[in-house]
């Protein structure tokens, strides 16, 4: 555990930034120890990462650690994203987003980054609601719970993140929580070592705003909530269909498509091939 | 040197890859989508990168994370494309990261006209997005100039570490003459190396040039980008001494360089009466005009702004004074007109149209001549 710790530190704008932006007792912070002791495990070179985000609580992220990160507009992380990877295809390009950051106002980068499978690690931290705003519906919110422009029932149906992302075309999807946060690290490990492009849902919770709203107690109450809720992928499949709980949190890898051709990789061999004919020509 | 018939749009592509240009990321929209198809064909060649986003939204974002990745980037456009980059376009010029814009005109608003032109942009080039920012816009006014001023636009924007806009109009996109084009690479302005360790480096730091030499990611420096206020770190500010900072030095960095940025050209101002100012596709009516009225023994000069913003409050302060009338002929109901009227202290003849049609060289000649 000490070690842990240590490790950590080592990654932060210790210096610099903190104490961070985010409530005491948010899951956010859970993400970011993931993200550091994934990029740790694997022995990348900070030089060489990028983390990039939109707008939103989880936009802070990058600020506090010590990579090359970029703060950008809200929703746009991915196409900023796709731009510095195309440049520099030889950079670990992770983008962290909230669930609104990522899937309202960035919904179409990310089926369109998706498509292409490029090179990119995109990061969700599903807390179901707009947090830093101040609890407004986002589009994981499930339907018929509590927002501040939801006042009398969310009416519409959450984005199935995991579903979207392969049919999109992803080559990584997965999902933990931040209560499962060894499980979190390894998810996020295989993701950024996956050559295309990787989605891992991180489920966490606002206790500031979601829970105050629909009454879900404290922080350490929805982290309980999480426990007691999920299920691991593999026993959940076991089960017969109509015992399965369709309000479970499914833990697990969903897609694993580790050969799936990179977009950057292919786009080198465009260039080889461009150059090859014009020194011909 | 090579003899070639081309249109302004390819004029604009070469141009881009004659200064360097190593990335576009675009989304097709008329008149604007020749510079893509262009440059799909000729970026792998010299080993740069071209890739078709989802969206004008993500092309601009696109084309800034390139530039952070190091590369020169740019992206080509029209009226509607250009209001959805406009969030984007601001956030460049806040984190001060270089790249160019090229806005095809094309008649609005909205749809509007796609095949017609317009100079309709002019103030959404200088005020487009929210918040106050120095921008630097240029108007070339042929196919030559749309090589010439697309090389300037990479060069300003790494020199001044800005987002320059290219504004061509739907006439000089497509309309085709015969150039000479140098065939060597130009590189121009290459972007300031940083040479400080990375424990010294200031991404936004106090210069001499006020313009901080801009590190690329993955070089080492692990610095820290956002649209936030940010201190000389990068870091998010509300200190208002920082906020000022910012502030004074982003518009020091382009007022204080006027010379180098603000390109015109002045014809006939020896003996002028009247003087005629105009840009990108109408100058061609204007220069007629100007010809034919000379041709009748009326002493009329002609201003070309080829660098639309920083506004040439100079030159058009110092041709104004001794003229007795100013003629402004624009596709626009005067939004540069306004702009000329406030810096010569007085009412400006306009000549304007907002019907897709061409102002013809009597439409000013008629103006030129009235009493």
């Amino acid at each position: 555990m000490k070690r842990t710790e240590t490790r950590t530190f080592d990654y932060l704008r210790r210096d610099k930034k903190f104490p961070g932006v985010w409530c005491a007792g948010c899951g956010i912070g859970i993400v970011m120890g993931s993200l550091i002791r994934a990029i740790d495990d694997i022995g990348l070179d900070k030089n060489q990462i990028a983390v990039i985000s939109g707008i939103g609580c989880t936009g802070r992220m990058p600020v506090y650690m010590d990579f090359n990160t970029m703060h950008t507009t809200h929703g746009r992380a991915l196409a900023f994203a796709t731009g510095l990877k195309l440049a520099r295809p030889d950079m670990t390009v992770i983008a962290v987003m909230g669930d609104g950051d990522a899937l309202a106002i960035g919904g179409n980068h990310f089926i369109h980054a998706a498509r292409r499978n490029i090179g990119i690690t995109a990061l969700i931290v599903n807390n179901h609601i707009y947090g830093m705003t101040g609890g407004q519906a986002s589009p994981t919110t499930p339907t018929h719970m509590l927002a501040t422009t939801a006042p009398y029932g969310n009416l519409d149906q959450p984005f199935p993140i995991t579903d979207l992302s392969i049919a999109a075309g992803a080559a990584f999807v997965a999902r933990s929580t931040v209560y499962h946060a060894t499980e979190l690290d390894r998810f996020i490990a295989r993701g950024i070592q996956t050559p295309g492009f990787a989605v891992i849902e991180a489920v966490s919770y606002c206790h500031t705003t979601y829970g105050r709203i629909n009454r879900l107690g404290s922080a350490v109450a929805m982290m309980r909530a999480i426990r007691e809720h999920s299920i691991r992928k593999a026993t959940y499949e076991r089960k017969p269909v109509e015992e399965r709980d369709p309000q479970a949190i499914v833990r697990g890898v969903f897609h694993d498509e580790a050969d799936k051709p990179e977009y950057t990789a292919l786009y080198q061999q465009i260039i080889d091939k461009a150059t090859q004919e014009a020194s011909q020509a | 040197m090579n003899t070639e018939l081309m249109q302004g749009n390819m004029a604009c592509a070469r141009g881009a890859l004659a200064a360097g240009c190593r990335f576009f990321g675009g989304y097709p929209i008329t008149p604007s989508t020749e510079i893509a198809e262009v440059l799909a064909r000729e970026l792998p060649k010299v080993g740069g990168k071209f890739i078709q986003m989802e969206d004008e939204i993500a092309s601009m974002a696109s084309i800034i994370g390139a530039s952070v990745g190091g590369l020169k980037s740019m992206t080509a456009t029209s009226g509607p494309g250009f209001s959805l980059m406009q969030e984007n376009i601001g956030y460049a010029a806040m984190a001060e990261i270089p790249c160019v814009i090229a806005n095809v005109q094309r008649l609005g608003p909205s749809t509007g006209r796609p095949t017609s032109p317009s100079q309709g942009d002019v103030m959404q080039a200088r005020f487009g997005t929210h918040g106050d920012h120095p921008i630097i816009a240029l108007s070339p006014t042929s196919v030559r100039e749309t090589f010439d001023l697309t090389v300037k636009a990479f060069e300003f924007s790494e020199r001044y570490r800005t987002p320059v806009i290219l504004l061509l109009d739907e006439v000089i996109g497509h309309m085709r003459e015969k150039v000479d084009l140098p065939t060597e690479a130009l590189l121009p302005a290459e972007r300031e190396p940083v040479e400080v360790p990375p424990e010294w480096y200031e991404v936004y730091g106090e210069s001499p040039t006020d313009v901080p030499p801009l590190a690329s990611f993955g070089q080492g420096y692990r610095f820290h980008i956002t649209g936030l206020h940010h201190d000389v770190h990068g870091f998010p500010t509300n200190r208002l001494d920082e906020v000022q900072a910012w502030n004074n030095r982003v518009f020091r960095k382009i007022d204080n360089n006027l010379d180098d940025i603000v390109l015109t050209e002045t014809q006939g101002a020896e003996d002028m009466q009247t003087l005629v100012i105009a840009y990108g596709c109408t100058y061609r009516s204007a220069r007629q005009a100007v010809k034919m009225a000379r041709e009748q023994d009326h002493p009329v000069g002609l201003l070309k702004l080829q660098t639309i913003w920083p506004f040439a409050e100079a030159q058009v302060r110092a041709l104004s004074e001794h003229v007795e009338r100013v003629v402004v002929p624009e596709l626009n109901l005067g939004q540069m007109a306004i702009e000329i009227e406030r810096v010569a202290g007085r009412k400006v003849h306009r000549v304007n149209r907002i019907d897709g049609q061409m102002i013809e060289p009597a439409e000013i000649l008629v103006r030129i001549l009235e009493r």
